[in-house]
């Protein structure tokens, strides 16, 4: 069982006030999250991260760092003990990097100039998509109490981009095995990463980082990826991100941070997202040397051409020299992939990708109720057509703001497009909303967010603060110093000290 | 990857101009479903389309 989790930062508008600092509304959203919480929430611990360790091998001179990848405190402890002692300091929160570190395990924060829900450690992609959810419900939990309590309001889009230029991440992470040459894995991978948009695709009005072509294409996040490896998550962003900072035993784990993947409303879309690349890094971890026949001859273009193709029917073209359509290098990977399933739940990735892929291949609006690019075509599509007249016989042409203003409206949160079209039954769900709302209080139980979401639940008076691989406790002891529990076994879902706490 | 071509070059010069499916034809059972969803869309959108568009501005993120 893999140990995967997703990120999302959501775009924030105050519809009243459209020229309001995000920074300070997205600051308000995390105490507004808080206050939902009620006292279950804990500060974030700064203590151990360190952003600019690359995955290449070398570490970057802090001096040679653009200024958001400064994201660690000015200490880095490498220390990986069961608990160690830490001095007490002045640390004071900072309202424009405010956090809230949940009951399930999540975290809840100010991420640059958004509001981002990192979800709790999870072993499937079933669970994927629960928690995934559960952070969906927890912003919207959250922008109610900020109208309560607020002068205003804000509302959230779970998209990528504004068409302006701006683009903002959803990232998957996954827990991958250190002996992996990262270079082998990096190849690998990317042709995966580059055809699996056609199921994982949220759909896009608009060509172009600006939307300066009208069209439509399969992916929010395409244009953005302009290199094939690298650091960066905010400029020149790369299809295989090398951030290395595995949040685990550094000699053991990698942890890949995806970057090019679209924020999903459909949970298909996101099953399919976590569990595919999850089988597919199966088969890199066992070095299956039949995935080098995939290898792309340009993959940052690649990324483009596949986006843009709503026939599925393009031909890219391979480091061998032949072609293949997207469909056809995804139905290899499926067949590759056969290989390495190893539980019910990855049969149930395998069966979903192959129906899926069958469907796509077929007749593309079969699969509308499964892939999210697909049921924004058709909506999209229908409304271009009610405009349809003998001088327009298309209807609408693609530059029509009334297609940019619907591709917006359908990711907002509560009362979008892709919920009023999942709510009237025309979207396939994975996941009951009890389930759903389940995990927005309650952390996935066979990962170490049970120890995170656990104590934040039942002690939060003994947290100071918590992180990926760190709890910090603040209690009474002879030694007076601060506690930290270090939780570098991502899917250790016990430790004597903070169960004896939380079960206290 | 029976499918794949064996020629040493792409041959996309070959294949017919990739084409967008007519979403109308697509349509089936959820037709009806669809139907009043949009209508509501259009009627929203008749408005302030434009305003909207042009004032969702994000600044960008990772």
């Amino acid at each position: 069982m893999r140990v995967v989790g997703i990120e999302t930062e959501y775009g924030i508008v105050d519809p009243a006030e459209p020229r309001a600092n995000p920074i300070l509304l997205s600051s308000r959203l995390v105490t507004a999250c808080r206050a939902w919480a009620g006292e279950r929430t804990s500060r974030w611990d700064y203590g151990g991260e360190d952003p600019l360790q690359d995955q290449r091998g070398f570490r970057r001179s802090r001096m040679g760092a653009s200024a958001d990848l400064l994201t660690d405190a000015a200490e880095f402890d490498a220390t990986a003990g069961r608990v160690t002692l830490r001095r007490r300091r002045g640390s004071w929160e900072d309202p424009a990097h405010l956090n809230a570190v949940l009951a399930n395990g999540a975290r809840f924060y100010v991420d640059h100039a958004h509001p981002e829900y990192s979800g709790p450690e999870v072993t499937g992609a079933r669970d994927a998509v629960i928690w995934d959810r559960a952070g969906d419900a927890i912003a919207l939990a959250a922008a109610v109490r900020y109208a309560e309590d607020e002068d205003g309001a804000v509302h959230l889009y779970k998209n990528n981009v504004d068409g302006k230029g701006a683009s903002y991440g959803t990232h998957e992470n996954f827990l991958v095995a250190r002996a992996v040459a990262f270079d082998d894995l990096a190849r690998r991978l990317t042709p995966h990463l580059v055809t699996r948009q056609v199921y994982t695709g949220a759909g896009r009005v608009g060509l172009g980082q600006f939307g300066e072509e009208p069209g439509f294409q399969l992916s929010q996040r395409a244009d953005y990826m302009e290199a094939e490896v690298g650091l960066e998550t905010t400029l020149r962003r790369p299809i295989v991100n090398t951030r290395d900072e595995p949040h685990a035993t550094r000699d053991k784990y990698r942890r890949l941070h995806v970057i090019i993947g679209d924020a999903n409303l459909f949970d298909v879309a996101t099953f399919l997202k976590i569990g595919t690349t999850s089988l597919v890094l199966a088969a890199i971890e066992a070095e299956d040397e039949r995935l080098d026949e995939l290898e792309l001859a340009h993959p940052v273009e690649a990324v483009q051409e596949v986006s843009r193709d709503v026939s599925l029917r393009r031909r890219i073209v391979l480091a061998s020299g032949e072609t293949a359509t997207a469909l056809e290098v995804q139905r290899a990977l499926l067949e590759i992939c056969r290989t390495y399933a190893t539980d019910a739940g990855d049969a149930a990735v395998l069966a979903r990708w192959e129906g899926v892929l069958e469907r796509l291949g077929a007749d593309l609006f079969s699969a509308a109720r499964e892939v999210e690019w697909v049921a924004k075509l058709q909506l999209l599509g229908r409304l271009r057509s009610r405009h349809a007249s003998e001088t327009r016989p298309d209807g609408l042409p693609w530059d029509d703001a009334r297609l940019a203003a619907a591709d917006l409206q359908w990711s907002r949160l509560g009362d979008g497009w892709a919920t009023r079209l999942a709510d009237a039954g025309q979207v396939e769900r994975l996941a009951t909303d009890d389930e759903v709302a389940a995990a927005a209080t309650r952390a996935p139980q066979d990962t170490r967010a049970r120890l995170r979401g656990g104590i934040v639940a039942a002690r939060p008076d003994l947290v100071d603060a918590a992180g990926w691989s760190t709890v910090v406790l603040d209690r009474e002891t002879d030694h007076g110093h601060l506690e930290v529990v270090h939780l570098d076994e991502p899917g250790a879902a016990r430790h004597p000290l903070l169960d004896a706490l939380i079960d206290g | 990857m029976a499918q794949l071509n064996a020629q040493g070059q792409p041959y996309e010069d070959d294949a017919p101009e990739p084409e967008a499916p007519a979403p109308a034809a697509g349509a089936t059972a959820s037709s009806d479903a669809l139907d009043d969803l949009l209508a509501e869309i259009d009627g929203s959108l008749q408005v302030n389309a434009e305003q909207f568009v042009r004032s969702f501005v994000q600044k960008g993120g990772q």
